[in-house]
């Protein structure tokens, strides 16, 4: 057979693609449905968070920070609860990280403030004395892009019907309604408020300006973002 | 017909040997620094704090791994396909200006490609998945280039005089499908310039920005499915394509075992593929396919080894090669960090050891033995073999060769011996707790604690850069200033000056 194969090529290219496609059948294709469900408690990021989302992903957070809490009680003592699948439900893409050059912040939002990280994104080293974590002063000054984080809310809302503007159940039995705007204005008003909420917490003023102004530095953004973990 | 051998036309094959070379520095240089930044931290505004946006270690660290995967190995890959099928076809480029203008037309695309993005990587577009990093404008751009790959492969095939396909075929066929499939389901995206508003605006916001098709669990399992893949199909499946036909053209002996090289091709194609879940153990991954993807990872052994062994077995007997030729030297210890890699890989996989290993250096250090050792030695050996032939001119220096080999070779000792003991270490302190049942360190603890070591990792991976610029330098002395070479030289051993 294999003598065979070797001399037609075309049938020897379909033999190669059947047995490397298997695995991905059995592998891949059973678990979608269940996987994505989210847990109660998960709602979809709000505009503001979203952008800081973005903020998180351009600079390439993840190449040095996990976003995944494994089952062992050295990390639920260092981080907080194991991460749960449905946890993730609203992640795309997902930011797991494959190392850990910097600490784990799948729930940074519970330990953290808005004032430890305006401090420590200007100078780590600042704030934890042997930090090998470089700063990010560009984000005081960068501004953020709303824009493209609304354009991503109505694309998951449309295709994957994330519950934008839906109550989602919490915890507490209470819902809680994650608003998303209906035009790009309203979109960027929505963010404009939250990111009035974080600038109070802050001290630079020249982001605190800016806010005033009504345009969003990328460090409110990401800092949302970062309150957001939880 | 006059009875000469075919005269192959090595236009393509030289193209992309130049970009093998200079994104091979690049990838490396790049690799470097960002070595020197993790052990001090001030090298990140080495072009001043103005610059410090696109010089700091976050938006480095993926064109550092995307140039070395995509640049420097794509394009060794490209280039001994352009040089090896041609031969093990028995067919001449030169015989078809179809596939003459495809191969063209490959390379300037490629390299377009390449130049897109560098530019969005600094830029910071990025979809952060970890080598699938580009965004759909560059993504479809790469599907061309991958078509166009693939026309190449299958029209040679097409013309080909020689009719049983030469082992080497099967790999680039398996790496070609491979990456092709892998690609195309992680990269499903949905670009956000479709959506409309309520009141009905659309194009909102950066048209280039996409979003992805999976969420959470499944978005990491369809990424490490490839990951893991990507390396199987760009690091491991077109390598030994290169070193089945290398190796045996260098030192002159027959492959020792053609059942073995079935066995192995076969093995290799079923097995690795199940194997990605080993980067997902402890997550939210179900069990059962954490599991597989450990119990696969070890049966992956096997067919790995078995194109080692293979290998090394074609030597037997002619072992004096080995010292007597650098160019042997790279492929034998090539191979041999093949099995070692191979060995390793399995080992973290098992799921008590994964628990330490994951998401510390040592992982980093498995990464590099393996491409420092095995792929960069194997493609460098291969542009070594290919030079003479394709320049017509001696190699310009083998004692270059040989300082080069021994300089790479510590480099790469250095480099995952120091990653080894920094994992071991960090995994090791992260999970430690006092008599009180209390964390024993601060994360911060087990940062500091690593500066040693990520010191001799720069200076590993230094002298690696400082072989490559060697390699490099000897290869345009070699196409400049070689001694010219007769036909009746080419035999088996390259032809090569003091």
């Amino acid at each position: 057979m294999f003598h065979w194969l070797e001399k037609h090529p075309f049938f020897f290219a379909v033999g190669v693609f059947v047995v490397i496609a298997f695995a991905g059948l059995i592998e891949i294709l059973p678990n979608f449905a269940q996987a994505s469900r989210p847990v109660i408690g998960t709602t979809p990021y709000s505009t503001l968070e979203l952008t800081g989302r973005h903020v998180y992903i351009k600079n390439s957070c993840n190449a040095c920070h996990s976003q995944l809490i494994r089952p062992f009680k050295s990390e639920t003592d260092r981080y907080g609860h194991y991460s749960l699948s449905g946890e993730y439900a609203y992640d795309r893409p997902f930011l797991w990280g494959s190392k850990r050059t910097g600490p784990d912040l799948m729930r940074v939002g519970n330990y953290r403030t808005t004032d430890w990280h305006e401090n420590h994104m200007k100078d780590p080293s600042a704030v934890v004395p042997g930090s090998i974590m470089p700063g990010y002063p560009w984000l005081f000054t960068n501004k953020a892009d709303v824009d493209t984080a609304y354009a991503e809310q109505l694309t998951v809302a449309q295709f994957f019907s994330v519950p934008y503007n839906k109550p989602v159940p919490m915890k507490d039995g209470s819902t809680k309604t994650v608003k998303m705007g209906n035009s790009v204005a309203e979109a960027n008003a929505l963010a404009l408020a939250e990111a009035k909420v974080i600038a109070a917490d802050m001290k630079d003023q020249d982001v605190k300006d800016a806010v005033a102004r009504g345009e969003i530095p990328e460090i409110v953004a990401l800092i949302a973002y970062m309150n957001s973990l939880k | 017909m006059e009875n000469r051998p075919l005269e192959y036309d090595y236009t393509v094959a030289k193209m992309f040997m130049f970009t093998t070379i200079v994104l091979g520095i690049v990838g490396m240089l790049v690799g470097v620094i960002l070595a020197f930044e993790l052990a001090f931290p001030s090298v990140n505004t080495f072009l001043g704090s103005g610059l410090a946006e696109f010089t700091n270690f976050s938006r480095l660290r993926p064109l550092h791994t995307d140039a070395v995967i995509f640049g420097f190995t794509l394009s060794g890959i490209f280039a001994t396909w352009y040089y090896v099928g041609q031969r093990v076809l028995k067919v001449s480029m030169a015989e078809s200006g179809f596939l003459m203008f495809i191969g063209k037309l490959h390379f300037v695309l490629y390299v377009i490609g390449v130049a897109a993005v560098v530019v969005s990587l600094l830029a910071g577009v990025t979809t952060s998945k970890e080598y699938a990093e580009f965004e759909w404008p560059i993504d479809i751009a790469i599907v061309i280039v991958w078509v166009l790959f693939g026309m190449s492969i299958f029209g040679l095939i097409g013309i080909r005089r020689e009719k049983a396909l030469y082992i080497s075929v099967w790999y680039y066929i398996a790496t070609f499908l491979g990456v092709a499939m892998l690609y195309l389901f992680n990269n499903m995206a949905i670009p956000t310039m479709l959506a409309a508003s309520p009141i009905g605006e659309s194009g909102i916001g950066a048209w280039y920005h996409s979003v992805s098709m999976y969420a959470g669990t499944n978005d990491a399992l369809v990424q490490w499915w490839y990951g893991h893949n990507a390396v199987a199909f760009g690091f491991t499946v077109p390598i030994v394509a290169m070193i089945y036909y290398f190796l045996p053209k260098e030192s002159g002996q027959a492959i020792y075992s053609y059942k073995l090289s079935l066995l192995s091709f076969w093995g290799l194609m079923f097995v690795y593929l199940w194997a990605g879940g080993h980067h997902l153990l402890f997550s939210t991954v179900p069990d059962w396919m954490q599991t597989m993807g450990s119990i696969f990872s070890v049966v992956l052994i096997l067919p790995s080894w078995g194109s080692a062994i293979n290998m090394l077995l074609t030597m037997k007997g002619e072992w004096q090669q080995v010292a007597a030729s650098p160019l042997i030297k790279f492929m034998i210890l090539g191979s041999t960090f093949y099995m070692f890699s191979t060995l390793e890989g399995p080992i973290q996989a098992i799921k008590s050891v994964n628990a330490i290993a994951h998401f510390t250096d040592w992982i980093v250090g498995h990464v590099h033995d393996g491409v420092l050792g095995w792929v960069g030695f194997m493609i460098m050996a291969a542009l070594y073999h290919m030079a003479p032939r394709v320049f017509k001119r001696e190699i310009y220096s083998k004692s270059l060769m040989a300082t080069q080999f021994w300089i790479q070779t510590l480099g790469v000792v250095l480099y995952f011996t120091s990653m080894w003991i920094a994992g071991i270490t960090q995994g090791m302190m992260w999970r430690a707790h006092d008599e009180f049942g209390n964390l024993a360190y601060s994360f911060i603890d087990t940062v500091t604690v690593l500066h040693p070591y990520y010191t001799i990792r720069g200076i590993g991976g230094l002298l690696y850069l400082i072989g490559f610029l060697m390699f490099a330098y000897n290869i345009y002395k070699t196409m400049t200033a070689g001694r010219k070479v007769e036909e009746s030289e080419l035999q088996n051993a390259s032809p090569m000056g003091a």
